[in-house]
């Protein structure tokens, strides 16, 4: 009998660094599955963020480039302008995406750039160590708000899905989580259908997935899981934002 | 081949399309504005790509992201804007990926003003970008040499795989001259399968290709400034460029000036020769790597008293000339800012004073 599951061909067989209860494996697994599905890692570049999936270059086994910090929107626009022809995706954390990388984020969604952004929203600045990001949630403690984010001070987290929703042309916006078998069923379907988008040039598609960091947030694993769904999932619903017509 | 005459800014974006380069991405910013409007027109002329970016630090990453995919690409600002692209430039020679940068230099610093200067030539030949990252930076004195600089620049950056700056000014941008496209400047881009991230079934290749400048592993990081180094220890070898004026008469002084302002020196040589004064010029054309030889060789000259040099700054080159001088001879500088170009009756002047 043949082997029912195994490792998708575009991830390489490193070990990733990534901790215990991360999700960014999962994640990874469901672009890689995607990418081998529609059968396009011959023409896949992936644009790696700076955050803890900085090594993603290591995990994935298509082209890369690896971005500066927030600018990983902007990069994946000179390729597909320069080579409408490749399939780019960004993998981008809370740092990079909402906070230094506003303005590219917005920029290429709203001009429509036919790449796809995967956005792992964990709440919180991994890599560094656990300073605050703009989703940390009110009163979350982190390392630059150990008295928990004051929100008179700093404001409400950004819901970032729905803020690229509120523009006009950018088309598949969803927002997922991967913390249990149930949701990963979801997301998986709404990631190969962002890569499928691009498949046939239709839009740009954003994937936005609740993801958990025990490490930061001072929690085990189960315990990342269960604040997650109790808090993180109330404020970050998931759903899709846009869908083409 | 007939000349045309032509808006700098206009011709600088159409010798980007002569030299086989087809992708212009670019902010507006005066006194540059006028390539994007015309590349506008003309880039869907040529099947060619043309994007405006939200921002000069998107720009700079747009071209970052099109050059690591094998793309020969290219853009233009002015000063503010090169300082936002900084960040990028660093990422670009970090990761060995060309391009090309074209600075219409103004004043500054901060905003500076909207008129000529030179302003700009320690951040372009000593500190572009953070690390030990150096650009070939090139420096016309006229249209034409603006337009066969931007054509040589493309395989120059793809030689070195670097990104290569050409330092122009307000002047070069929006004066008017005769202007011809030569041919024989058409490249072909160089072949990038070796390391560009263009897909591996376009280079039918099983083994993916990185575009990358992080190497935590401190021996691997000192390998890679070994590899720039050595690319730019190469140019200092390779690519020094620069023309003489007037040096076979017995010079008094020896002028050092680039770029529109050595168009000024040169009319004061002109008029001090008349006088019966000579004083010879040394215009560079690289500005990195800079003529350090020529400029020693120059100030040997047994009249020579003096080598002065002439900006449009508060003295920049003039550190590079006085390095280059070895304290042979006195090494002084003049110039100004702000757009308040120096006149050849000033020009006299100050030298008369300074060879008295």
């Amino acid at each position: 009998m043949g082997k029912t599951f195994k490792r998708p061909e575009s991830l390489t067989d490193a070990h990733t660094h990534y901790c215990p209860g991360c999700t960014h494996g999962v994640v990874h697994r469901l672009v890689a599955e995607a990418i081998d599905e529609l059968g396009i890692r011959g023409r896949t570049v992936g644009i790696a963020p700076v955050g803890c999936a900085v090594m993603a270059y290591n995990y994935f086994d298509c082209d890369f480039q690896e971005a500066a910090h927030g600018r990983a929107p902007a990069m994946a626009t000179g390729i597909k302008r320069v080579r409408p022809d490749l399939m780019v995706f960004t993998y981008q954390g809370d740092g990079d995406l909402a906070s230094i990388g506003m303005g590219e984020i917005i920029h290429a969604a709203n001009r429509g750039e036919k790449f796809t952004t995967i956005f792992v929203n964990n709440a919180v600045y991994g890599m560094t160590g656990g300073q605050m990001a703009p989703t940390t949630m009110p009163d979350q403690r982190t390392t630059t708000s150990p008295l928990g984010r004051n929100v008179n001070e700093v404001g409400m987290p950004i819901k970032v899905a729905e803020l690229i929703a509120a523009l006009q042309t950018p088309a598949y916006i969803t927002r997922q989580t991967v913390i249990k078998p149930k949701y990963i069923n979801k997301a998986k379907k709404a990631i190969k259908q962002a890569f499928t988008y691009q498949v046939e040039n239709k839009c740009y598609s954003f994937v936005e997935v609740v993801s958990t960091c025990p490490t930061n947030w001072g929690m085990t694993p189960l315990e990342a899981v269960d604040w997650t769904e109790k808090t993180l999932l109330s404020y970050y619903i998931p759903g899709d934002y846009k869908v083409p017509a | 081949m007939a000349k045309v005459l032509m808006k700098g800014n206009e011709a600088i974006g159409e010798a980007a399309i002569r030299a086989g380069c087809l992708n212009y991405f670019a902010y507006p910013i005066t006194p540059q504005s006028e390539v994007a409007e015309y590349l506008v027109r003309r880039m869907p002329e040529v099947g060619g790509v043309f994007l405006q970016g939200e921002s000069e630090v998107a720009v700079g990453y747009m071209l970052f992201g099109a050059a690591g995919a094998g793309a020969r690409v290219f853009t233009t600002s002015s000063s503010p804007g090169i300082s936002l692209m900084s960040e990028a430039i660093s990422y670009l020679a970090g990761a060995q990926c060309p391009a090309v940068f074209v600075n219409i230099v103004r004043g500054g610093p901060g905003l500076g003003g909207i008129l000529p200067s030179q302003g700009d030539y320690f951040q372009a030949t000593k500190g572009i970008g953070h690390g030990d990252c150096r650009m070939l930076v090139l420096a016309p004195a006229s249209v034409q040499e603006a337009v066969e600089m931007v054509m040589k620049a493309f395989p120059l950056a793809e030689k070195y795989r670097n990104p290569v700056m050409i330092l122009g000014d307000g002047l070069i941008g929006q004066m008017m001259e005769p202007v011809e496209f030569p041919d024989d400047l058409k490249t072909e881009p160089s072949n990038k399968d070796a390391w560009a991230s263009n897909g591996m079934d376009t280079r039918k290749s099983k083994t993916r290709n990185l575009v990358k400048s992080l190497f935590l592993d401190p021996a691997a990081l000192n390998e890679n400034n070994l590899q720039l180094k050595a690319k730019y220890d190469r140019m200092r070898k390779e690519e020094v460029l620069f023309e003489k004026y007037n040096a076979d008469a017995d010079y008094r002084a020896l002028i050092v000036s680039f770029g529109t302002m050595s168009r000024v020196c040169r009319t004061a040589i002109d008029m001090m020769k008349e006088e019966g004064i000579e004083i010879a010029m040394l215009r560079p054309q690289t500005l990195f790597p800079f003529p350090e030889e020529a400029v020693a060789d120059a100030c040997q000259k047994p009249s020579c008293t003096h080598v002065m040099s002439i900006e449009m700054s508060m003295g920049q080159m003039v550190e590079d000339v006085d390095r280059s001088v070895k304290g042979h001879v006195p090494v002084s500088w003049y110039g100004k800012c702000g757009g308040e170009i120096p006149t050849p009756e000033e020009i006299i002047d100050v030298v008369k004073s300074r060879i008295a």
